[in-house]
């Protein structure tokens, strides 16, 4: 690998808050006598944080599908939808366009955050040396798209603080939506708990 | 590893602190079992709260929405349809229905489902608010505990749902008339239910039709009540006037059943359910005292019979009790005639006391059931069934059955089945008979001769007037002018001054000087009578003779008588 040495090799350890190198020693409490926050030469239990919150999300991605997230009431119609009924409603009454971002945010993101962090995760702990620059940007993209998720909770609270016309239109906020937004935030606390410097580890290197 | 090894730059890098002990890292892992427990919740929640699936099959899935349309029983949702599919023969549609699971009983064998929609019918607006909440499919659950998962459901509400507390009772009716499934029945034109249902008898002589009386209403339904058809309107022209009967205005168009007790006396205790009833066709035949069992009895008219028609009435001294039921022609080869053969259906009980006592009379005599007997004697005293004109508009007519004291005696068996009642022709036919015989009579004098006679007595009159007016006018001028001539005449003559006025004044003048002479004469005569035969005195002195003064006139006076 690189023929640069590593800060661990030198015994040093940098604050991720504050930047501050200071020595390290070794200590599993040690905190940055700076900024006073937690030191470590890799997140702590990184791999299974980030399993743990993948996993979470996953369990919780699956009730988000497949509960209704809103009651749209229309002239004493009530139409209840899931997120994929949504993009189907929008896709058959003409909103391909609106049809293809909901898809995207809400299905799209989700799901290649779940196969980005997963394949992170997996390749890193083999330790694997196969495109770890890619591997590196992907996890960049993970972290960027992450909040775009929430933009189907945000339509959601929108529309139903919006349209509230009692009898004539009326849209319900409905469990699914929670599920959908714990999901999107249980992805990006595991998006954060994940390491990239695990990525560059190379086999040599010890946990 | 190698860290002592290897040269350490900047031994002056600070030293990290070390702080409180962090928290387990691996508690982390709390996270995804909370997220599955969750998510096994709501999957139990799920199971446990998913009821029975069942298939209704309906006429058409009109309303019909899967995944929205919802199951309501009493406006509680308690289920929805998931799927809707042709049947298939493709005759009708398949509901798929997921019940929840506290409807669980509603997958039982009596419950009844239907769609709701808005419906606008004679009888009524319903389900309204379907207009804009889209249809639903109403369920109403029995009582029954057997699992069921496949039902027929039904095209229009049922009318009494199972929970309605009220009576169920049957009715039985020649034909439906106008009613149908929710015609509602009335007392005293306050609705208090509905038809149920209906179906032919099996015979199919008949329809029995399955009506319900809402609690607390039911009570008055009777052992002895009495159910009519309201339908329509009954219109009456009686000696008090024109009536106009109905129940309301949705029973004209829609039709309805109604119901009272006879007047009078009569079974009071409230009836039990599922008793059966006769529906009559109107209140008035419903309120008529029982008919009892009906007898059949032959007239033989030999008159005719225009105006008599099947079901007219059969009265007997006013009563109606029968009606006629057929008319036939017969042929008598003895007097070769046509007589008429009318046969009618009495009821005798519609006479009441009347005939309480004659069928008492009848038994304590030891007669017939037919009381034949009691009718031979009937007839004896002049019992006779008339044709009688019952509108003179119309012609219309019915059986009158009287008493006429001076009726020509009959010949009467007892024996004959049917009883024949022997008749006679009805006061309008004897008028009838008599006008025809006036205008027979009218008829046979010679109009024709008369007029002829008289066309030429007035020509000759005509002839003779114009001989009148040419020759004989002319002669009466003439002569008038004559009678004016004579009377102008006589008018001279008559004049003051005319001469024979002066002759007649002198004569008068000479007339009176002659009475005065005259009177002198008798005067001397009273005063000397003897005069007529000595004649007149000489004339001495007055007093000593005066009768001499007169003889020189008196021999002509004397001497004439």
């Amino acid at each position: 690998m690189s023929t640069l040495p590593r800060a661990s090799e030198l015994g040093l350890i940098g604050c991720h808050v504050c930047g501050l190198v200071c020595r390290d020693i070794r200590a599993p409490d040690a905190a940055c006598p700076r900024c006073g926050s937690a030191l470590h030469r890799r997140k702590s239990a990184s791999y299974s944080k980030t399993w743990a919150l993948l996993i979470a999300a996953f369990l919780v991605y699956l009730p988000a599908n497949l509960l209704p997230i809103t009651r749209t009431v229309s002239l004493g119609d009530v139409d209840d939808n899931t997120i994929l009924t949504g993009v189907v409603e929008l896709w058959v009454k003409g909103s391909p366009y609106l049809a293809v971002i909901v898809f995207t945010a809400s299905i799209v993101v989700p799901v290649l955050k779940f196969f980005a962090l997963g394949l992170l995760l997996i390749s890193s702990r083999r330790r694997s040396q196969w495109a770890q620059r890619q591997r590196a940007k992907l996890f960049r993209l993970v972290e960027f798209i992450g909040y775009w998720s929430m933009l189907d909770v945000f339509v959601v609270a929108l529309l139903t603080a919006l349209v509230q016309f009692g009898f004539f239109s009326q849209v319900e906020p409905l469990p699914g939506v929670v599920f959908f937004g714990l999901t999107v935030v249980i992805t990006m606390l595991a998006s954060m708990s994940f390491d990239p410097r695990l990525i560059w580890d190379g086999r040599e290197f010890d946990d | 590893m190698t860290d002592e090894n290897k040269p350490v730059p900047g031994d002056d890098l600070p030293e990290p602190v070390v702080q409180r002990p962090r928290i387990n890292a691996s508690l982390v892992w709390l996270v995804p079992v909370l997220a599955a427990l969750v998510g096994l919740s709501l999957v139990i929640h799920a199971w446990t709260q998913a009821g029975p699936t069942i298939n209704v099959s309906f006429q058409s899935a009109e309303g019909l929405d899967p995944g929205k349309t919802p199951v309501k029983y009493k406006n509680v949702t308690i289920g929805r349809v998931t799927n809707v599919r042709l049947s298939q023969d493709r005759t009708h549609v398949v509901a798929k229905i997921a019940l929840e699971k506290s409807a669980q009983g509603f997958a039982t064998a009596d419950t009844r489902f239907w769609v709701v929609r808005p419906r606008i019918g004679l009888g009524g607006v319903s389900g309204i608010d379907t207009l804009l909440s889209g249809s639903f499919i109403g369920a109403d659950v029995g009582e029954s505990q057997e699992y069921k998962d496949d039902f027929t459901g039904l095209e229009s509400p049922p009318p009494v749902t199972h929970g309605a507390q009220g009576k169920t009772f049957d009715l039985q009716a020649d034909d439906l008339g106008s009613l149908d499934i929710g015609s509602p029945i009335y007392y005293r034109r306050i609705q208090v239910g509905r038809v149920s249902s209906y179906h032919l008898d099996e015979d199919g002589k008949g329809v029995t039709l399955q009506i319900f009386v809402e609690k607390p209403n039911d009570q008055f339904v009777t052992k002895s009540t009495r159910f009519w058809n309201a339908s329509g309107i009954d219109v009456s022209l009686g000696a008090d006037g024109l009536k106009v009967n109905t129940q309301s205005l949705a029973t004209v168009l829609a039709g309805g059943v109604a119901f009272q007790d006879p007047a009078g006396p009569h079974d009071a205790t409230a009836a039990d359910e599922n008793t059966t009833y006769r529906l009559f066709n109107d209140r008035a035949t419903a309120m008529a005292p029982p008919d009892g069992e009906p007898k059949y009895i032959r007239m033989r008219f030999s008159q005719s019979l225009r105006g008599l028609v099947v079901d007219a009435p059969v009265e007997f001294l006013g009563v109606p009790f029968g009606r006629v039921v057929s008319i036939n022609l017969d042929f008598d080869e003895k007097t070769q005639t046509f007589p008429t053969i009318v046969g009618a259906v009495v009821y005798p009980q519609r006479l009441g006391r009347a005939h309480d006592k004659l069928v008492a009379l009848a038994k304590a005599r030891g007669d017939d059931e037919q009381m034949s007997q009691m009718m031979g004697r009937l007839i004896e005293h002049g019992l006779r069934a008339q044709a009688r004109t019952g509108n003179l508009l119309t012609g219309q007519l019915y059986i009158a059955m009287d008493f006429l004291p001076n009726a020509p005696k009959v010949a009467y068996d007892p024996t004959t089945r049917p009883l024949e009642i022997p008749t006679t022709p009805g006061s309008f036919d004897k008028l009838q008979e008599q006008l025809a015989e006036i205008v027979d009579k009218i008829h046979k004098i010679p109009f024709d001769s008369i007029g002829k006679n008289l066309d030429q007595s007035l020509g000759e009159l005509s002839q003779t007037l114009k001989q009148v007016n040419t020759s004989v006018l002319p002669e009466v001028k003439t002569t008038l002018q004559g009678a004016q001539q004579t009377l102008g005449n006589a008018n001279n003559m008559f004049a003051p001054d005319s001469q024979l006025q002066q002759n007649l004044g002198g004569s008068m003048q000479e007339l009176q000087r002659a009475a005065r002479s005259l009177r002198v004469l008798t005067d001397y005569l009273g005063d000397h009578p003897d005069a007529l035969l000595r004649g007149r005195r000489a004339d001495q002195p007055l007093q000593a003779q005066p009768a001499q003064a007169a003889p020189p006139s008196a021999p002509t006076q004397g001497s004439k008588p």
